[in-house]
């Protein structure tokens, strides 16, 4: 229903990520909140997996499973805190996206509490994002975000290379990315693999266990992508391949 | 007279002889004593894994029976180092296999343990008896299934804080049948969901070990399994419960209370995931005999915590959540006057606005109430000199004093002062104070004051706090014990650090992030000082890439007599005279 669809996506957002993306290119945009559209900087680079930097660490399984959106906010702004007066270049905007709790601003590491006491207190729900393909897995913690769009945002500046794009049943913007399409599923507390998008957030949030990028070929297989209402507005995530 | 003695009698004398610092003393009388002292050392501890090798370690004691080892600087624990920074245990295990066939006990602390290394522990040590990972990571359930399945006479495994990946088997029943030697079982960190197969197999255990005395949990054991399982082992010391919430239910309730009071050992109660308040008084009958309590995941009001906690009149050790609040210390200070030991963990660590009332006052009401109190770990949003000054007088046997006030540089909420009087007064009057950790706004005054007068100080932790590299020097200088020292965001530079070269080496480690030190002094601090390992740990890429003034992310120094290590990611540059020479 529209009803629905606005809330998982929003208009005004979408018809901007075309335009942005017609012009990038298919260069790594940075997703910026509402407000700050007039200052879209596309030679900002973009997002990078864990820390910035340009020798990055090889990230193995484990070190993707530890860092969660809210970790990078927090290592972002741990850097601009730092007293260094280097500015090298390699700065990493994160996306934040308007009115997220991860958007308030957290010290990394601080107060020193430990994760898993941080964990089992508050309401927290991670679960792991796998890309199929990426070697590496990531965990999200569905409680910091208050809809799709926030989530699939935050999904982009986890894996390098992403670009999200809300088509309408569009080929044209395929050419210009040239990359494999992904749609975004999960597998809900039933053990079934449905598509992202397709319940109210807050009911997504209750029955989602694991996150999977499933590359649009064997997504076909997911009955509900035809009948989707979600269909018409496609929400999916193009990963550009090395 | 050295030779008044025959070897065996030496021997059997020392053998009574446990604690490290008196064997290391003894092995210091002379050449023979230190040979006899070295064949006959069964334990070790070795609270750095990169001061010293493997190899070295076998070369002096062929004989050990039970090795302890720690890995990861205390900062890894708020993910201030960097996944893959190193504390890799495995060629520790490999030479171990080779070395000593006998050993029975290995203890673990933030290291990384592959399942590969669990298997090999499993085989290699015939023996083997306790198994202590603590905040460990890097091993899955299958590696514990080896460890299960192999280890004949396991009496311990514990695995207490360590971040454990569930692949969904059920290894637990990899135990044979014929284990019935298990003592200690802790398995709390595990995950909040597991299947029934995995529940029998842990109510089998539990009923074929007659020995069980430590038995903690993870979430996911319902309640409602908790009464047949404390049947099977009513001679339980210490129980971690797992998730204490169930649909209320009269016979469930009275079921595990009268479980619960067939437990007359019980000593220390943990756990307590997703509390249903209504469930608390099932533990009632056994309050009088704890002696730890901690209800540091219990999420309810101070009305029940109260409730229970002034039942328990014999508890030393009490961590709870600031759910308590001042009033519920109060209640604290006025029924458990044997408390030892307090922590109070902040509920919503990240919330602006204080969600509870929790403020100075409580920490003051049990300093005041509890005559024996020692530690104290406290997070809380306001302080005041005050209440410091009084926390001191009360309470001058402190060892350990950790404050945590939540928001960085905090004044004296009342006068709008620094703290620095305030912890002055802790130092000064707690001459026995072991462990202090600092929080609020602070200037070198304070640092001032802990040189002065805390010459028992082994560790000081401190954060956003002193002005410049006074306040490090004042440290560095008048601390006649401190062996660890870890320092994050303050403005202390190159200075202070190169003054106190030397006092390093005295010292187990310094830590030292988002501070002023620049590449150019680790540099000259690792050519000066052969025996520390300077390490510089830098995500921006390679520190000569960026100008010798340049501050560092992150500086960690360590006395080793392995020289720099060779397993370093590529994130970490040791700053050894090689380096100095292949740079300049």
């Amino acid at each position: 229903t529209l009803a629905q669809l606005s809330h998982v996506c929003s208009y005004k957002e979408t018809e901007e990520l075309r335009q942005r993306k017609s012009q990038a290119n298919g260069k790594i945009l940075r997703m910026s909140s509402e407000s700050d559209n007039s200052s879209m900087n596309f030679d900002e680079t973009a997002l990078t997996l864990g820390l910035p930097g340009k020798s990055r660490p090889s990230v193995g399984e484990k070190s993707g499973v530890k860092r969660g959106f809210s970790k990078m906010v927090d290592l972002n702004l741990h850097q601009k805190q730092s007293n260094d007066q280097e500015n090298d270049g390699s700065q990493v905007e994160v996306a934040e996206p308007a009115n997220s709790p991860a958007s308030k601003a957290q010290i990394a590491g601080w107060p020193p509490v430990r994760t898993f006491r941080k964990n089992t207190v508050k309401s927290c729900k991670y679960v792991k994002v796998a890309v199929d393909g990426a070697p590496y897995l990531r965990k999200v913690d569905l409680d910091l975000y208050t809809s799709y769009q926030q989530l699939l945002i935050s999904l982009e500046s986890m894996f390098s290379c992403f670009t999200i794009r809300n088509c309408m049943n569009d080929g044209n913007l395929m050419d210009l990315v040239k990359g494999t399409e992904y749609v975004p599923t999960y597998e809900d507390k039933d053990g079934d693999w449905m598509l992202v998008g397709d319940v109210p957030w807050k009911m997504f949030v209750e029955s989602c266990k694991r996150i999977r990028l499933m590359k649009r070929s064997e997504a076909l297989g997911l009955g509900n992508i035809q009948n989707s209402c979600y269909n018409s507005k496609d929400t999916s995530i193009v990963i550009k391949h090395k | 007279m050295a030779h008044s003695f025959p070897e065996e009698v030496l021997e059997h004398v020392f053998s009574f002889i446990d604690s490290d610092k008196d064997r290391n003393a003894v092995s210091l009388v002379c050449k023979s004593w230190y040979e006899i002292e070295r064949w006959c050392r069964r334990k070790i501890f070795i609270g750095n894994c990169y001061a010293v090798t493997p190899r070295i370690m076998i070369r002096r004691f062929p004989e050990l029976r039970s090795v302890s080892l720690k890995g990861k600087p205390h900062f890894a624990d708020f993910d201030l180092v960097p996944e893959g920074w190193g504390g890799y245990v495995d060629p520790w295990v490999s030479a171990m296999g080779r070395a000593y066939p006998l050993l029975e006990e290995l203890r673990l602390k933030r290291m990384v343990v592959s399942d590969d290394t669990l298997e090999m522990v499993s085989k290699s040590f015939k023996n083997f008896k306790v198994l202590v990972l603590s905040s460990c990571e890097g091993f899955t359930t299958d590696g514990l299934a080896s460890i299960a399945a192999n280890c004949r006479n396991l009496r311990e495994l514990d695995l207490r804080e360590s971040d454990v990946e569930d692949l969904g088997g059920n290894w637990l029943s990899c135990f044979p049948e014929s284990c019935t030697s298990l003592v200690s079982l802790n398995i709390s960190c595990l995950g909040s969901e597991w299947s029934l197969r995995n529940l029998s197999a842990l109510e089998r255990l539990v009923g074929r070990s007659p020995n069980l005395r430590r038995l903690r949990m993870n979430r996911a054991v319902p309640l409602d399994k908790l009464a047949n399982l404390l049947r099977r082992a009513p001679y339980l010391v210490e129980l971690g419960t797992g998730a204490f919430s169930s649909e209320l239910h009269p016979d469930v309730f009275s079921n595990l209370s009268g479980a619960f009071s067939g437990c007359k050992e019980l000593r220390a109660l943990s756990g307590f995931w997703d509390v249903v308040p209504a469930y608390l008084p099932a533990v009632y009958t056994i309050c009088s005999g704890l002696t730890s309590l901690n209800l540091s995941y219990a999420a309810v009001q101070s009305s029940d915590l109260v409730k229970l906690i002034t039942q328990c009149q014999n508890l030393q050790r009490l961590w709870v959540l600031d759910y308590i609040e001042d009033s519920g210390l109060e209640a604290l200070a006025e029924s458990c006057k044997n408390l030892q030991e307090l922590r109070v963990f902040p509920s919503d660590p990240f919330a602006a606005e204080p969600n509870v009332t929790l403020t100075e006052q409580g920490l003051v009401a049990v300093s005041e109430g509890c005559p024996k109190l020692e530690s104290v770990l406290y997070f809380c949003r306001q302080f005041t000199n005050d209440a410091l000054f009084t926390i001191a007088k009360n309470r001058p046997s402190l060892t350990r004093f950790r404050l945590c006030i939540i928001e960085p540089r905090t004044p004296d909420y009342i006068t709008l002062e620094p703290l620095d009087a305030g912890f002055g007064a802790i130092v000064q009057n707690c001459k026995e104070l072991r462990r202090l950790s600092l929080s609020g706004l602070l200037t070198d005054r304070v640092f001032e004051h802990i040189g002065t007068h805390a010459k028992k100080l082994e560790m000081l932790s401190i954060a956003f706090a002193g002005d410049g590299d006074l306040g490090l020097h004042h440290v560095l200088s008048g601390c006649e014990s401190l062996r660890k020292l870890e320092i994050r965001d303050c403005p202390f530079g190159d200075k202070a650090l190169l003054a106190n070269a030397a006092k390093l080496e005295t010292m187990r480690s310094l830590w030292m992030s988002s501070c002023s030190v620049s590449f150019e002094a680790c540099k000259l601090l690792g050519q000066k000082m052969p025996r520390l390992n300077v390490e510089v740990i830098d995500e921006r890429g390679p520190p000569d890439s960026r100008p010798e003034s340049c501050p560092v992310n992150t500086v960690y120094i360590y006395r080793s007599i392995a020289g720099p290590r060779l397993d370093m990611p590529a994130f970490v540059w040791t700053m050894d005279e090689e380096l100095a020479l292949r740079l300049s």
